[in-house]
């Protein structure tokens, strides 16, 4: 089966100062799979992944030089607007990061954002959007309370159901199950998988095990470079190159 | 990086290893019973036939917890699983043993229907196949591995020979050979299995070393 490339990094060299922390990134990511980013801290995982979305900007002092597209449209031509490319592609952080706000609200925001006003359109929109992140039936009853109430689980659970509400087509994940318990993370798990049917995902995880279970690719950075890619069960079970199988074997760390 | 793993590895390697020697060792002693028509080795191959049988468990057992509580990658994971398999291969060379045993059984005190031209040679074979298989396992040696495999078809060729000269030559002329020539034609078959079960080591040993898939596919190596 051929995979659509729904992002393609093309020669991507990325300098925070005079420091380069990404160095000639090649790499497609494929519609409706899942591809992790593995490697060791510090090889440049979630420095790439936040250029898929343009956050690169905003830290001050960087240089990015290469093409990154998505549908083929380079993301950093003049023409795009951030905005616009940050909404098609989602990130749901290390730490949940809800609104100060009520459960309803944090969903109804991005769109009322994006100039929408119709009420019942944004309830409807609501209630989808928490279905589809396994979220609905347990704040159904309580959509006007806090956000900030929900557990470390719901509240990532919320936080992708705002990227769905909006309409990204990407959703980017950084460690999103890092401070999470282990029920909370195999219910984002199996939300992933899930969520792959309609959606392209990226996740940047510094637990392999995570990366066997719940992607269809793996990236291996090391050192700003990207060693190997490839179907993920080919990469743990039968990796090409040495460092990548000195990585995953933990013969380094 | 030394890892706590590389110990339960080369634990289970050794484990492997004692395995392999008690079986090569069930093999020469089926073929000294053989060669002497007797049974007095009968017992003993028979009792170490169940320790052999007790190391695949035990083997199997450590095999499952290193999956389970190390989640193994790559080179290790392909180690652990096809060590699994070699238990298995081990333990079925070792039955074979016994059963080859159990058809001198059946031969003793009886007048030897011909002189044993084709067996010894196939003894000899199984018995060269089998420490092969082992010393490749032990060097990680995936050409000495592939030689075992290319010389499978040898065994092949030796146990129809045998089938052939005992069906054609033997009972199809005289059915009162058959008491005789058929343990003849069984141990033929039993040392021509021992030979498959070292092919399969050796596959599993060549899939350990470098993820090639030469399982059924011996045209690979040539």
């Amino acid at each position: 089966m051929d995979n659509e490339t729904k992002i393609k990094s093309e020669n991507v060299d990325f300098f925070y100062g005079k420091t380069q922390a990404l160095k000639n990134i090649n790499l497609d990511i494929y519609k409706n799979q899942v591809t992790a980013i593995i490697g060791p801290s510090g090889c440049g995982k979630s420095t790439f992944i936040r250029l898929l979305n343009r956050m690169n900007e905003l830290v001050p002092n960087t240089v990015l030089s290469g093409k990154i597209s998505l549908d083929g449209l380079d993301i950093f031509d003049s023409s795009v607007d951030p905005v616009d490319i940050r909404r098609q592609v989602g990130m749901v952080f290390q730490k949940p990061n809800p609104f100060p706000k009520s459960i309803f609200d944090n969903i109804s925001y991005g769109l009322k954002v994006n100039g929408i006003k119709d009420r019942s359109f944004i309830e409807e929109r609501v209630e989808w959007s928490l279905k589809k992140a396994a979220l609905w039936p347990e704040v159904k009853d309580r959509l006007h309370d806090s956000a900030l109430k929900l557990s470390g689980g719901q509240q990532q659970r919320l936080c992708i159901a705002r990227s769905l509400a909006v309409e990204s087509k990407v959703i980017l994940f950084d460690e999103p199950c890092a401070s999470l318990d282990p029920i909370s993370t195999a219910k984002i798990e199996e939300l992933i998988t899930e969520l792959k049917k309609e959606y392209t995902i990226v996740i940047v995880t510094h637990n392999m095990q995570q990366a066997a279970r719940v992607s269809d690719y793996t990236a291996f950075f090391l050192m700003g470079e990207l060693i190997e890619f490839g179907k993920t069960q080919d990469i743990f079970t039968k990796p090409k190159d040495s460092k990548t199988e000195a990585y995953i074997t933990g013969r380094f760390g | 990086m030394e890892r706590h793993l590389d110990q339960e590895l080369t634990d289970l390697k050794q484990q492997l290893l004692k395995m392999g020697t008690l079986v090569e060792a069930a093999i020469f002693e089926s073929m000294e019973s053989l060669k002497e028509l007797s049974i007095e080795r009968v017992n003993k191959i028979i009792s170490e036939d169940r320790v052999i049988d007790e190391m695949e468990n035990a083997i199997d057992e450590q095999c499952l917890d290193l999956l389970a509580l190390r989640q193994p990658m790559a080179i290790d994971l392909r180690f652990i699983t096809m060590s699994m398999k070699i238990s298995t291969d081990l333990e079925r060379i070792a039955d074979l043993a016994v059963d080859i045993v159990q058809r001198v059984q059946d031969l003793v005190g009886k007048p030897l229907l011909k002189p044993l031209i084709d067996i010894p040679k196939l003894t000899k074979l199984a018995q060269q196949m089998t420490k092969d298989a082992l010393d490749a396992f032990v060097n990680k040696d995936a050409e000495l591995a592939g030689s075992v495999i290319l010389r499978d078809n040898e065994a092949d060729k030796l146990r129809n020979l045998v089938q052939k000269e005992l069906v054609n030559d033997y009972m199809s002329k005289d059915s009162s050979t058959a008491s005789r020539a058929v343990p003849l034609l069984l141990i033929a078959r039993h040392l021509e299995r021992i030979c498959d079960h070292a092919t399969n080591i050796s596959e599993d040993v060549i899939y350990m070393i470098n993820a090639d898939v030469v399982k059924h596919h011996p045209e690979k190596l040539k």
